[in-house]
């Protein structure tokens, strides 16, 4: 291939056309989700099927998703630059960009979400300090500009760009003191992934979402921290594995990805035994005091007590247990299942705790409800997705994310 | 929120709702929609996403013919007082934007329209379903808007809306009374449209504080409860029923739980 200046030297991109090729087809999915974007804002609401009982549904879920599998960015920083892992310096680039595409997306949602998007600013200008969604969108609006701060000096090292003296030296710079950023972003990763938790915990009207508290956290706040911490780091190498599936090279060495499945493993394991406390608690305390037993909020048939097993044991234990072993860790399929397992697992935990709060009948005379997303709510899904890939190759080719890359794939 | 509530004479306005006389007819409804602009669609057979600030609902005890027993259940905004009874009712608590407060004055719970800007958690907090979001402009036929109430302002698309206690009625009683120099405000001088309309006087409304109020005395009837008290929402909203089987509706209890007792728990408790 014939190299460009645009490309960083001494790796090995595929040819335009492919890249082109490639990028038209994700472009095409995005301008789908963008049309049903426009129509969304322009017509209001009622292109959804949400309904008065299903307030929040698919967009929400996606929004709690997306932010909890794109922990590992904060999570990778804390490692590299506060506990001093250095070998994860080889893929923290990565997680970054993951993060920014999360948060971005996360952002848009909210913006796609709310009635009345003109106003979207009130949340700030008339704050209500006791609402943990405000703690959300000033922690969320934050993060995402410590994300970028982060993101800057990766694409300042674009070598067209790296030519430029001013912006060669404002990269260096920012390198130099971007532990300060990684730790501000661990403090606001903290407090905007808790608050999504207590967002569901704090609504006592809702039995199901309902957990008790420590001063004015519940019990959710910090299980959503832990799962995101736990759970992010596994999407980082599940993305990183899909990225050297489809440019066919490997791209980070093993050792460090063992390494980091590791520490996410041990935050797994930890967190799904906190999360099974809490959840035997609430099952045999918090919610018979409401006057519910635990099967009466799996007496549905989509919403039966098989999924507190999968999300728990099969999404949960399962994948820690892998992850904490030496010999699992080092078979790449078991490795491969276990990290696929537990992003379904997180992602699994953000969906009932927004859209079965939502299912589960609050009087005893109700029956369950039911919603089905519209195809604008699919669209407007999905574009993140291929808003997240065309980012991703772009970074891929245009930017030296993978360290390693070169020593990897050495070219003759 | 951020009011105390620090007022000498504070009413804490509430409805007590006979159920046993209650037919289902919807004039409370009816009377609702015209006295609050209440928009409505041209087809309201979807009942989750058309808008009423109170809503007539049909329960059964679940027996077969011919041991069947229907009750009717209309069901505004709760005006919940929330945990405590400090004014941090599910939805005030969490709207983020301070678009719904609780006035420690009359202890309802406002909505701001125009400073909603549509995020529906307030809708997810509330138990009740009390809150109805605009999914759509509110659109009238030509001829009605012309009989559009001038004291309550039409809502606009994306945003929420509930029951407000009719309080532009009591804001008009409260400036009668202030021109005739008088602080406090008779019991009928201030009555909601739903109470007014139901022809058979299932509903009372009045002060929950003031002892000469009708509503003083039926809520503390043996057969007085409120919906889905163990939550600790505090509603100001009460219910009569003879029939035990109603009562219990009203909650939810463990096989075991007698409602008596737990009705007696939660308020001790309180």
């Amino acid at each position: 291939m014939k190299e460009t200046p645009l490309i960083p030297a001494g790796v090995k991109r595929c040819s335009t056309w492919q890249f082109s090729l490639w990028m038209t087809a994700a472009t095409a999915v995005l301008a789908w989700g963008v049309y049903a974007m426009i129509l969304i804002w322009w017509k209001g609401l009622n292109q959804t099927n949400m309904n008065d009982a299903y307030g929040f549904a698919l967009w929400i879920w996606a929004d709690l998703a997306i932010i909890a599998i794109g922990g590992g960015a904060f999570f990778s920083g804390f490692l590299t630059y506060i506990i001093g892992k250095k070998e994860l310096k080889n893929i923290i680039n990565f997680a970054v960009i993951i993060g920014f595409i999360c948060y971005s997306c996360a952002l848009l949602i909210l913006a796609i979400d709310i009635g009345q998007p003109l106003r979207g600013w009130f949340i700030f200008w008339h704050a209500n300090v006791h609402s943990m969604l405000t703690e959300v969108a000033f922690c969320l609006s934050c993060y995402f500009a410590v994300l970028t701060i982060e993101f800057i000096p990766l694409i300042l090292e674009n070598p067209k760009l790296n030519k430029k003296p001013f912006l060669h030296h404002l990269s260096h710079n920012m390198h130099g003191i971007m532990a300060i950023f990684a730790a501000t972003g661990v403090f606001l990763s903290f407090f905007h992934q808790g608050s999504l938790g207590g967002v569901a915990g704090v609504l006592y009207g809702r039995p199901f979402a309902f957990r008790e508290h420590i001063f004015i956290w519940p019990w959710t706040f910090f299980l959503f921290t832990w799962s995101a911490a736990a759970c992010g780091p596994c999407f980082t190498i599940l993305v990183t594995w899909i990225t050297e599936k489809i440019t066919r090279k490997k791209l980070v060495k093993q050792s460090v990805i063992q390494l980091f499945a590791k520490i996410s493993g041990w935050m797994i394991i930890t967190y799904i035994i906190a999360k099974t406390i809490d959840t035997v608690y609430w099952a045999f305390v918090t919610a018979p005091g409401m006057g519910f037993t635990l099967m009466d909020f799996y007496a549905s048939p989509t919403y039966n007590i098989g999924i507190l097993f999968a999300e728990i044991v099969l999404c949960g234990f399962i994948p820690g247990l892998i992850l904490i072993t030496k010999r699992g860790r080092e078979n790449s399929f078991l490795l491969m299942t276990a990290v696929i397992l537990a992003v379904i697992g997180v992602c699994l935990n953000r969906w009932v705790m927004v859209l079965q709060v939502m299912a589960v009948p609050v009087f005893s005379f109700n029956d369950w409800y039911t919603y089905w997303p519209s195809w604008q709510e699919v669209a407007t899904t999905v574009l993140p997705v291929a808003y997240g890939i065309i980012v991703i190759s772009l970074a891929h080719r245009y930017l030296p994310v993978f360290p390693q890359e070169k020593e990897l794939n050495p070219i003759d | 929120m951020k009011e105390k509530n620090n007022h000498k004479h504070a009413k804490r306005y509430g409805m007590v709702i006979d159920l046993d006389k209650c037919t289902g007819c919807g004039s409370c409804m009816v009377g609702c929609y015209s006295e609050n602009n209440v928009p409505f669609k041209t087809d309201e057979t979807n009942k989750l996403d058309s808008i009423n600030w109170i809503q007539v609902y049909k329960i059964t005890n679940g027996k077969p013919f011919p041991n069947t027993e229907v009750c009717y259940l209309p069901m505004p905004c709760m005006q919940c007082d929330g945990v405590g009874k400090h004014g941090h009712s599910p939805c005030v608590s969490v709207c983020p934007a301070v678009a719904t407060d609780y006035d420690y004055e009359t202890g309802i719970v406002s909505q701001i329209y125009t400073r909603c800007f549509g995020c529906r958690y307030c809708m997810a907090a509330c138990p009740y379903h009390a809150r109805k979001f605009n999914w759509w402009d509110p659109v009238w036929p030509a001829d009605m808007e012309k009989y559009l109430s001038p004291n309550v302002s039409p809502r606009m698309r994306g945003v929420v809306e509930k029951c407000s206690f009719c309080f532009h009625r009591y804001q008009l009683a409260r400036d009668k009374a202030y021109y005739e120099k008088r602080e406090e405000l008779k019991e009928n001088e201030y009555q909601t449209a739903c109470a007014e309309a139901c022809p058979t006087g299932a509903i009372t409304f009045g002060d929950l504080n003031n002892k000469s109020h009708a509503v003083y005395k039926l809520k503390n009837s043996p057969n007085a409860f409120r919906l889905l008290e163990r939550l600790k929402t505090n509603p100001k909203v009460y219910y009569l029923s003879n029939k035990r089987w109603v009562r219990r509706a009203g909650d939810n209890y463990l096989a075991h739980e007698e409602p008596a007792k737990i009705k007696q728990k939660v308020n001790q408790h309180h």
